[in-house]
């Protein structure tokens, strides 16, 4: 189904609400990332941990009380497969994590606040997405 | 409206961001039936912009593009967060972090992000190249190898207790601690900090 822009708005303005929640707790920040994992504070793991368990909440109710779309439709919820991916692919990505300080969603915020040098960041993302996508069936996988 | 505008621009605890974005999750299901993500917009970017057909980047990108307005969204709250709720005080850091980041050559603390580093002038240097470069292209590469990002899987896939999500949140952590404690000596002093 191909939504009409109206409807696309309302993703755009949860967009907003959680990129003002990402500056404002300041986990885009890189010194952050770098005291996560110095352990050094706990500020990290409280905003993920929170974060989680609220999920775990959210859909917990959801399934209990078979919660429905606000167009009436069945929340669909995909299982995860089990890949090498995830071990392979997940160490790379936290390489990265460590030395850039942000995950996808804190560069598009980071592009926000006026960091601009970060498009750069996001661009070579895109390209490392691409080589992905290009060689994944001769990856392990 | 001062006082709230003094509240708002404070930087958040841990106790109100995390719940606020855990919340996050069963908005998008009950606004849409979709699932919690940010890395596959740069999949879909790629298969917009680039598909060169390859199989992985050929489907329907138009039906994700829910996604990408997400995305937008967050640069637009990032732009409001930080030029209309600034904070106007330096960020606080731990000294423990302080006194380790001093030590590879980090040592300015206005903004978010370190200037010595994240700057247009580092550009096209061993900085640019270790930070933007290729930081940037192990973020892409390696969180679409693994199916997603902190988002997708830490929170989205635990949330719905995956526990392909929790290796991957497992790897995530190893490979961050592997740099910041092995590699990214080695690093600062090599780009020449």
């Amino acid at each position: 189904m191909e939504e009409s822009l109206a409807s696309l708005f309302k993703y755009m303005l949860v967009g907003i609400f959680f990129g003002i929640v990402f500056v404002k707790a300041e986990v885009i920040s890189w010194y952050r990332i770098q005291e996560m994992f110095r352990l050094q504070s706990f500020h990290m793991y409280g905003v993920i941990g929170s974060a989680i368990i609220t999920g775990i909440i959210s859909i917990q109710l959801i399934k209990r009380f078979n919660i429905k779309t606000i167009h009436g439709e069945k929340i669909v919820l995909k299982d995860k497969e089990f890949r090498k991916g995830q071990i392979i692919g997940g160490f790379i990505f936290g390489l990265g994590w460590a030395i850039t300080g942000a995950c996808p969603g804190p560069l598009f915020a980071q592009i926000g606040s006026g960091y601009s040098v970060i498009i750069v960041t996001l661009l070579s993302a895109i390209a490392g997405t691409w080589v992905y996508g290009r060689f994944s069936h001769k990856l392990p996988n | 409206m001062n006082q709230f505008h003094e509240w708002i621009s404070q930087p958040w605890p841990w106790y109100v961001a995390g719940p606020l974005i855990g919340l996050t999750v069963p908005i998008l299901l009950i606004i849409g039936n979709k699932s919690f993500g940010i890395s596959s917009s740069l999949r879909h970017v790629c298969a917009a912009c680039v598909p060169a057909k390859i199989p992985f980047f050929s489907y329907n990108w138009k039906k994700e593009m829910w996604n990408m307005m997400f995305v937008l969204g967050i640069v637009i709250g990032g732009f409001i967060a930080s030029f209309l709720l600034a904070n106007p005080h330096a960020i606080v850091v731990a000294e423990a972090t302080q006194a380790d980041l001093a030590a590879l050559g980090i040592t300015e603390y206005k903004n978010l992000l370190p200037s010595e580093i994240f700057s247009w002038e580092n550009l096209f240097t061993a900085k640019g190249l270790v930070f933007f470069v290729i930081g940037g292209f192990m973020v892409g590469f390696g969180t679409r190898y693994a199916g997603g990002c902190t988002s997708g899987h830490a929170i989205m896939g635990i949330s719905n207790l995956q526990w392909p999500s929790v290796v991957a949140t497992a790897f995530f952590m190893i490979g961050g601690f592997v740099m910041t404690h092995l590699l990214m000596p080695l690093i600062m002093q090599w780009v020449g900090f």
